[in-house]
């Protein structure tokens, strides 16, 4: 949990000047009682009225001056706390976009979202408090404890020996409710991931009209959440009252010593009193630091979560420096060497022994059945995972030699899932490029094909894209993708089955288009459709992770047998032979 | 407003009513205990009258009364504490309960148009906040209630002139807090709409991961999301400040009240009315007075984010729902499978007409086939058979009864429904398939699965059926997503069928399979198929060519082809040489 207080360090000013100010209010109001004993004494015992007054003027100030640095402990609390949670978020965030998709597959995205939010907020709630009652509790304490052994160090033993029931309660407590804590945040995980999965499952749920299970899902995660924070409310409800006990016990304890004292004539009257006086100041101290323990509790299991995340590294390492490379002609676009790759340790390879060498300006079409490795092939170009053996050139480097940002900055890719972002049509696009002018924009659209369904629409280029492109049709949505890919005339173009949901007018148009700005680009079109393949220069065949053909539609239809099965499944056999 | 919401909140707590009697008798007898502690530690304190005098029989008699008293007044306090996190955190369980009830019978517009991260939200974090609220709030008010009365009590004995002076201030305090609490609480509206914002950010990006690494988006996202923290930020200062406020400005109003206190008192006491031991005891008094008016407005902050948060839950409570089924409406256990469109329109909004006066009657055991330009209405067709949007205009009819007097379950359990868009939920692939029978045999899980040609590579994962899948899929390609969908519907074999784009991830060869399990299904059923890939709708017994929401051409594959229509021009651009 300490490890996160660098996070309050730009926030140095704020942690002194808040509790300082804090720790003077509380010595106004100590004062106050002092200040009615003068009254009391002074003016009072001699009928001065004018003393009377002017100190209740002083008292008035006094209440005044405390009022000001209350405020301003607050400010600076409220600050602090607030800056704290927003600097952890901001971290947290950074920290995440680095991560690759297996790390974030690892968490789930529910998991990785209540972290950075709600367990963010516990953080925060710790901090304001420690800021306004840290101080203020253990300087009463102190301050008790030390007027208590000046007045009778005999008697502040028994106090003493208190002291360490007092520290195994909290033990104690916290360490049984720190765990349910952690498993509360757990289940609220759990409940978040349910709720997702409703969300955008709701047609599914629906058409198998299931909201019935889904409901009874839904309040057994919720029913069990509930149970986990009765279950810790249980044991932390123990605290305060347990705390008090054994302070009560103190006090009773130290009238009965304290009888025997007067009796022998060693303590009068009035130092019982304050001595009682004194214990109970400290056991209101000591509530308020039960209170802070159990929120600190509640913190601390949060803070675990997040240091979790901030311990993960990606396992994709960056390259620091920029790379001056030469490219002549004759260095390969793209190079595999004896490629494998698996996505986990299983040892199940998605893809074996792979090598393939492609030139700039090529256009290669990746064709295969269902869960043959085209995708991980190209996921493997712009390194979101890594080779598990073999290398992987881009320009004639390997792509582990690279910054990442100039890796990626080469390739423009085209996803299968069609994701897009709120923001309007143009912020979408201009994801490919930060800088695009309009016209770049327009000419990415058309080429696209985008530009003659977003001209009609009311508002255009500054037609809101609402989450995940929910208000267009998944044609659409592919073809803004592919104009996000293109914008920026990546020395790379892979279009990854994303065009999958066009009509065959639109993609035969898409096709041409793309190949009209192609003299210079290696384009990668992974398909299932032969045809949207057949003209490239150089098809590869993927089956079961393996290559088994590369060459053009006519060299494979002859010698490779996979391939002239995809076809024939959607061809008849002279359209196939065309 | 805000009156309303309490009163909405309080509400929820009625269920409990046993509960919240018990806390009140339990915080009454831990406060009785506490005001009754004092007095008898003075008693105690009167049992020593000094040297050789102390009298030990009496002194043992009262500190025995003095623990039981203690020892009970705890155990109260412990009963309070647990009672009150008890009926707090089965109120919020009620209230998400209630929340996800409302949300499953919310039309799919709120789906469509809702940001999830923000719906999420508002099921975890402003729920916390309504449940810390409540916790802190009721303990307190309870404790102050009573504390009140009693102080009250107390005072009117010694002096009744101080005790209206006393009673005076309390308003005061009151009125401030209130006062600043309404200022507040639009700033712990905007906290809790921008951290909804911060959540839905979050999410979008976390989820699209892949495509922020792919356009190097990560710096740009970075600085959006810092923008929105920075709001966020901002909004909590604000809020975190103005309403830790109220805390001070009781305490200046308190201060204020015992200083005025001490210069009345002293000079009465000064004339003579009253005793300077009563000054004291009445400052003790009135100090117990101000503490519970101290800790009401120390959890003001706390109540009035609560406050702030549901009402954002009220929100979604509010929502209209979708028309509920009619009282009268019927089941059909088995359809026929005659479907008639009777003049239908429709628009997702009214400003942008869809589909207008649509016509169409479907003998049972047709399949119809749907081509057209992304954007034409194909799924919107599917949503209203579906009903997850009612027609605005005309009706649609099964077997000749309307959809709208049929019972939605009853309605979408006729058909099996296949989309693009695949939704698997975290689970094993057996709970994934079996999801619309969930009592299915492994044997007709496992032909499902065959039929669905999933069988093969299912068995190929690491566990088989009883893989775990993660997080919608994540480990699954596309087209295995998709195939595990089909073997859903293909177990739960219904009597009509509606496949929107369904295989349009799944390779030819795949797919070539899957119409032959698909042919065999729609055998004598009534099947809808949407598509653009035209080799999936040959076979179909009608085929309709939509534009702008309307039938521009019908008819089957040869007589569509012979017309030389939309469709002939779509169909010959298959083989279109780019």
């Amino acid at each position: 949990m300490f490890k996160l207080a660098v996070f309050l360090k730009p926030y140095k000013k704020e942690c002194i000047i808040g509790p300082a100010f804090k720790l003077l209010e509380a010595i106004l109001e100590l004062l106050l009682p002092t200040i009615i004993a003068l009254i009391i004494n002074n003016g009072v015992a001699n009928h001065d009225t004018n003393y009377v007054l002017k100190m209740g003027g002083l008292m008035l100030l006094m209440a005044i001056l405390g009022f000001c640095s209350s405020m301003i402990c607050q400010y600076y609390a409220a600050r602090a706390s607030q800056g704290f949670g927003t600097t952890l978020r901001n971290t947290l965030f950074k920290h995440i976009s680095s991560f690759s998709h297996s790390e974030i597959d690892t968490f789930g995205t529910s998991s990785l979202i209540n972290r950075i939010t709600n367990d963010v907020n516990q953080l925060q709630l710790a901090v304001a408090m420690l800021i306004r009652l840290v101080i203020r509790a253990p300087f009463i304490c102190i301050g008790a404890i030390i007027m208590a052994m000046i007045l009778d160090f005999k008697l502040s033993l028994i106090f003493l020996a208190v002291t360490p029931i007092f520290a195994i309660i909290l033990y104690f407590v916290i360490s049984k409710s720190s765990p349910l804590y952690r498993k509360y945040q757990k289940k609220l995980d759990k409940m978040g991931l349910i709720l997702r999965e409703n969300l955008s499952g709701v047609r599914v749920i629906r058409a198998f009209a299931r909201t019935k299970n889904e409901k009874q899902r839904f309040y057994a995660a919720n029913d069990d959440l509930t149970e986990s924070a009765i279950n810790v409310g249980k044991i932390s409800a123990l605290l305060n009252p347990m705390t008090s006990f054994v302070m009560n016990v103190a006090i009773i304890a130290i009238l009965w010593v304290a009888g025997f004292h007067v009796n022998t004539g060693r303590l009068s009257h009035g130092e019982i009193i304050a001595f009682v006086n004194y214990i109970t100041q400290i056991l209101l101290a000591l509530m308020v630091v039960s209170n802070l323990v159990i929120i600190f509790t509640r913190a601390s299991a949060s803070a675990d979560r997040i240091n979790e995340l901030l311990a993960i590294t990606t396992s994709i390492k960056d390259n620091t420096e920029f790379l001056t490379n030469i490219v002549n002609n004759n260095t390969p676009s793209i190079q595999f060497t004896d490629v494998s790759f698996a996505y986990n340790n299983t040892g199940d390879m998605a893809l074996e022994n792979i090598s393939i060498t492609i030139h700039p300006g090529e256009t290669i079409g990746l064709i295969g059945s269902t869960g043959s490795g085209k995708s991980t092939f190209t996921n493997l170009i712009p390194r979101f995972y890594d080779a598990t053996k073999g290398n992987i050139f881009v320009d004639g480097i390997n792509v582990k030699d690279y910054k990442l940002n100039e890796l990626r900055n080469k390739i423009g890719i085209v996803p299968q899932n069609a994701v897009l972002f709120t923001g309007t049509i143009a912020e979408n696009i201009r994801w490919g490029k930060q800088n695009a002018t309009d016209e770049e924009i327009i000419i990415a659209a058309k080429i696209a094909q985008a530009d003659e369904f977003i001209s009609k629409l009311p508002d255009g280029y500054n037609t809101q894209v609402s989450r995940g492109g929910l208000n267009f049709s998944g044609g659409q949505k592919q073809r803004l993708t592919i104009a996000r890919a293109v914008v920026s005339k990546p020395d790379i173009l892979i279009l990854d089955d994303s065009a999958s949901a066009l009509d065959f007018a639109t993609d035969a148009a898409l096709r041409k288009a793309i190949n009209d700005i192609s003299k210079n680009m290696t384009v990668i079109i992974v398909s299932q459709r032969v045809n949207t393949i057949k003209e490239v220069d150089k098809i590869i065949v993927l089956d079961n992770k393996h290559i088994v053909g590369t060459g053009t539609h006519k060299e494979l239809m002859d010698n490779c047998k996979v391939y002239k099965e995809i076809c024939l499944s959607q061809f008849s056999n002279e359209e196939a032979s065309i | 407003m805000n009156k309303n919401i309490l009163k909405r909140t309080l509400k929820y707590i009625e269920n409990y009513k046993v509960y919240v009697f018990g806390s009140f008798i339990a915080a009454f007898l831990s406060v009785v205990s506490s005001l009754i502690g004092p007095m008898l530690i003075g008693k105690s304190i009167d049992h020593m009258i000094g040297v050789d005098a102390v009298n030990f029989t009496l002194l043992f008699k009262t500190l025995i009364i003095l623990a039981l008293i203690y020892g009970l007044g705890n155990l109260f306090t412990w009963l309070l504490t647990y009672l009150t996190n008890w009926i707090s955190y089965k109120t919020v369980n009620d209230m998400r309960h209630q929340l996800f009830d409302k949300i499953s019978i919310l039309p799919l517009k709120f789906y469509d148009s809702h940001p999830h991260g923000d719906t999420i939200s508002r099921f975890i974090n402003d729920i916390d906040t309504v449940s810390d609220g409540m916790l802190h709030g009721l303990s307190t008010l309870l404790t102050a209630m009573v504390t009140i009365i009693g102080a009250i009590g107390f005072m009117l004995y010694i002096s009744p002139i101080m005790t209206i002076i006393v009673i005076f201030s309390a308003p005061a305090s009151f009125l401030i807090a209130r006062f600043i609490a309404n200022r507040s609480q639009q700033m712990f509206r905007n906290q809790a709409k921008s951290l909804g914002k911060l959540n839905d950010y979050v999410e979008e990006i976390i989820s699209g991961q892949k495509i922020v690494t792919a356009f190097n988006y990560e710096d740009r996202s970075f600085e959006k999301f810092k923008k929105i923290n920075n709001t966020l930020y901002n909004s909590g200062v604000k809020s975190q400040f103005y309403g830790s406020l109220s805390g001070p400005t009781t305490r200046l109003v308190n201060n204020i009240t015992y200083a005025i206190i001490g210069i009345i008192g002293s000079t009465l006491a000064i004339l003579g009315k009253i005793t300077v031991g009563e000054i004291s005891s009445f400052l003790i008094y009135s100090n117990l007075f101000a503490k519970p008016f101290n800790e009401i407005t120390g959890i003001f902050t706390q109540i009035q984010a609560a406050a702030a948060s549901a009402q954002r839950i009220f929100h979604i409570l509010d929502l209209p729902p979708e028309r509920p089924d009619a009282i009268d409406a019927i089941n059909i256990n088995h359809s026929l499978g005659k479907i008639d469109f009777n003049n239908v329109s429709f628009s997702y909004n009214p400003d942008n007409p869809l589909i207008t006066n649509f016509n169409l009657n479907v003998k049972p055991g047709t399949r119809i086939a749907i081509v057209g330009k992304t954007g034409a209405g194909k799924t919107t067709l599917v949503n209203l058979l579906m009903r997850f949007y009612d027609v605005n205009k005309g009706s649609i009819s099964i077997d000749g009864i309307d959809i709208n007097t049929i019972t939605r379950d009853s309605l979408r359990s006729n058909f099996g429904m296949v989309l693009q868009d695949t939704w698997l939920f975290s689970g094993t692939i057996q709970d994934n398939i079996s999801y619309g029978k969930p009592d299915a045999t492994d044997e007709e899980i496992i032909a499902a699965a065959k039929a669905a040609d999933a069988h093969s590579f299912i068995q190929c994962l690491p566990h088989g059926y009883n893989t775990f899948i993660s997080d919608d899929g994540g480990n699954l390609s596309q087209g295995q997503k998709q195939l595990l969908t089909i073997a859903r519907v293909m177990l739960v074999d219904p009597p009509m069928l509606i496949l929107d784009e369904a295989t349009s991830n799944i390779d030819t060869r795949t797919e070539i399979n899957i119409q032959r399990a698909f042919l065999k299904m729609v055998e004598g059923r009534t099947s809808f198929v949407i598509a653009h890939r035209l080799s999936t709708i040959r076979e179909a017994d009608l085929i309709l060519v939509l534009d702008n929401g309307n039938i521009v051409e019908s008819g089957t594959h040869s007589q569509l082809l012979e017309s030389g229509g939309y469709y002939e021009r779509l169909y010959n651009s298959q083989f279109a040489h780019s």
